[in-house]
């Protein structure tokens, strides 16, 4: 599909133009499947495949059809990222999910901080804010909610952690060492100082399960001697929705595949130039009867920093698009949950609202 | 006729006097654009519905106006639970795959492995 290159690119296409595209090989897929790129603007950006829209398409919901498009692909997967491409689902579903990960995957966390002695340096509501934030590596599945009005947690839904901790001098220091490391004991405090306290009969269920911060050179205060925190903390199940502190991810995001389209052969300079204008790796040149030729090696890896508009004798001749229902999704866990049992946790949310609602509709025939 | 459910109420349906069933406005408490945005798309993939669309009424409240409207006389329920039935259908879907994706890969790593 050329661009004229008297047309100015702005984004807005003329009745004749769109047209003439219409009638172009692939027109109206590109307009379906694809976000254009343009110099001054990102053009189809909006899902038009609805019922009626497009005249000789049948774009009403078909399970079937959806069933066979879709899939998912796991590009990457460690302890606490993962990475993996979702093709064939809309942008509506795929970015609920997205913000189902950041706030309605619930988790635990510090809620109240019982302070019954802090002669340190960090104030109570400082300290009680900090050890909020402290992600605690025990399974949201196995608690409840707690109950708005009860004062006392109940082991069912209250996990609670002890932090008692008293800096000293240290009397076997060297006398002119001014290395606090030396001369002080315990001056700085670490998740790891935070102890497990059972409830009731949590310390038969969890004897095994090692419930405490998911890291423990996590630094919460500094003490010198003489200073002393003594608090004891209650754990909650929260969401993300309510404090950031309950949410599973570090972050989840998306993007969209990008598709690196050259509408025209491009050799020689121009070839090393364009290799230039991409991320690495995303073009190569190949070396074809003694003249260098380029192509699109790996799209995939472009951050798509628009840099090929800068050189007026190629930006006509590349087409940058994405690709509109494939989604590389990249989830990195806080280390509480594995990423994929975030995911498969998050879809489960999105079943469990739907249900909420059926149910309600059902209740509300019934009456 | 507003109907409304007992004590606090996460659906509720606002309906002009008069009207026949097939334009309704639903009210969804404790929503927002998660299940809006999702839920929109599946309902607007039926052929059935002329109208379908939502609105987060303000941001400070957490709820949502959701409004569809038929061609025939169609009820307007209909294709609210068909939409939220088929967005079922696909969240399960996609769990089962996204499930055997995550086990292949795994098993793949295991035979790297060795």
């Amino acid at each position: 599909m050329r661009l004229r290159r008297e047309e100015p690119d702005c984004g807005r296409v003329t009745c004749w133009g769109r047209a003439r595209k219409m009638a172009a090989r692939g027109g109206v897929e590109e307009m379906r499947s694809r976000v254009i790129l343009g110099e001054f603007g990102v053009r189809n950006v909006h899902t038009t495949d609805f019922p009626g829209n497009y005249p000789g398409y049948d774009d009403a919901w078909d399970q079937a059809k959806f069933e066979q498009n879709f899939r998912v692909d796991v590009i990457h997967m460690d302890e606490n990222t993962l990475e993996f491409d979702m093709v064939g689902i809309d942008a509506a579903i795929a970015n609920a999910f997205r913000r189902i990960l950041l706030a309605e995957v619930p988790t635990i966390a510090v809620e109240k901080v019982f302070v019954y002695n802090n002669t340190s340096i960090v104030q109570d509501e400082i300290l009680a804010h900090r050890l909020g934030l402290i992600p605690i590596r025990a399974d949201p599945r196995l608690f409840e909610y707690k109950n708005q009005d009860d004062e006392e947690g109940t082991e069912i839904d209250t996990l609670q952690f002890q932090l008692k901790i008293k800096c000293k001098q240290n009397p076997r220091a060297a006398k002119d060492s001014s290395d606090p490391n030396e001369l002080y004991i315990n001056h700085k405090v670490y998740s790891k100082h935070m102890t497990w306290v059972p409830l009731g009969n949590q310390a038969d269920l969890f004897a095994d399960a090692d419930l405490r911060p998911v890291h423990d050179d996590i630094l919460i205060a500094q003490l010198r001697p003489g200073q002393e925190i003594d608090v004891l903390m209650h754990c909650v199940k929260g969401i993300g929705k309510d404090h950031a502190k309950f949410s599973p991810v570090a972050t989840a995001s998306y993007r969209l595949l990008p598709e690196i389209t050259l509408l025209q052969p491009i050799e020689g300079e121009a070839a090393e130039t364009l290799k230039k204008c991409f991320s690495p790796g995303v073009i190569e040149i190949q070396n074809i009867k003694g003249k260098k030729v380029a192509k699109v090696a790996n799209a995939r890896m472009d951050t798509f920093s628009r840099e090929i508009f800068r050189h007026d004798d190629l930006k006509n001749l590349v087409r940058l698009a994405r690709v509109r229902d494939h989604y590389i999704f990249s989830v990195e866990s806080t280390g509480i949950l594995p990423p994929d049992v975030l995911m498969s946790e998050a879809i489960k949310v999105l079943i469990g609202k739907c249900r909420r609602f059926l149910d309600e509709l059902d209740s509300n025939h019934m009456d | 006729m507003a109907e409304e459910a007992q004590g606090k109420p996460a659906l509720e349906l606002v309906q002009a006097d008069g009207a026949d069933g097939s334009c309704v406005t639903f009210v969804l408490h404790n929503e927002d654009h998660t299940l809006g945005n999702s839920l929109r798309y599946m309902i607007m993939k039926n052929s059935e519905v002329e109208f379908c669309g939502y609105s987060i009424t303000h941001p400070s409240e957490s709820k949502i106006n959701f409004r569809i409207q038929t061609r025939g006389g169609l009820p307007a329920v209909e294709p609210f639970r068909k939409g939220l039935t088929e967005l079922v259908d696909v969240c399960q879907h996609v769990l089962s795959k996204f499930e055997a994706g995550i086990k292949e890969y795994k098993a793949q790593k295991e035979a790297e492995m060795e």
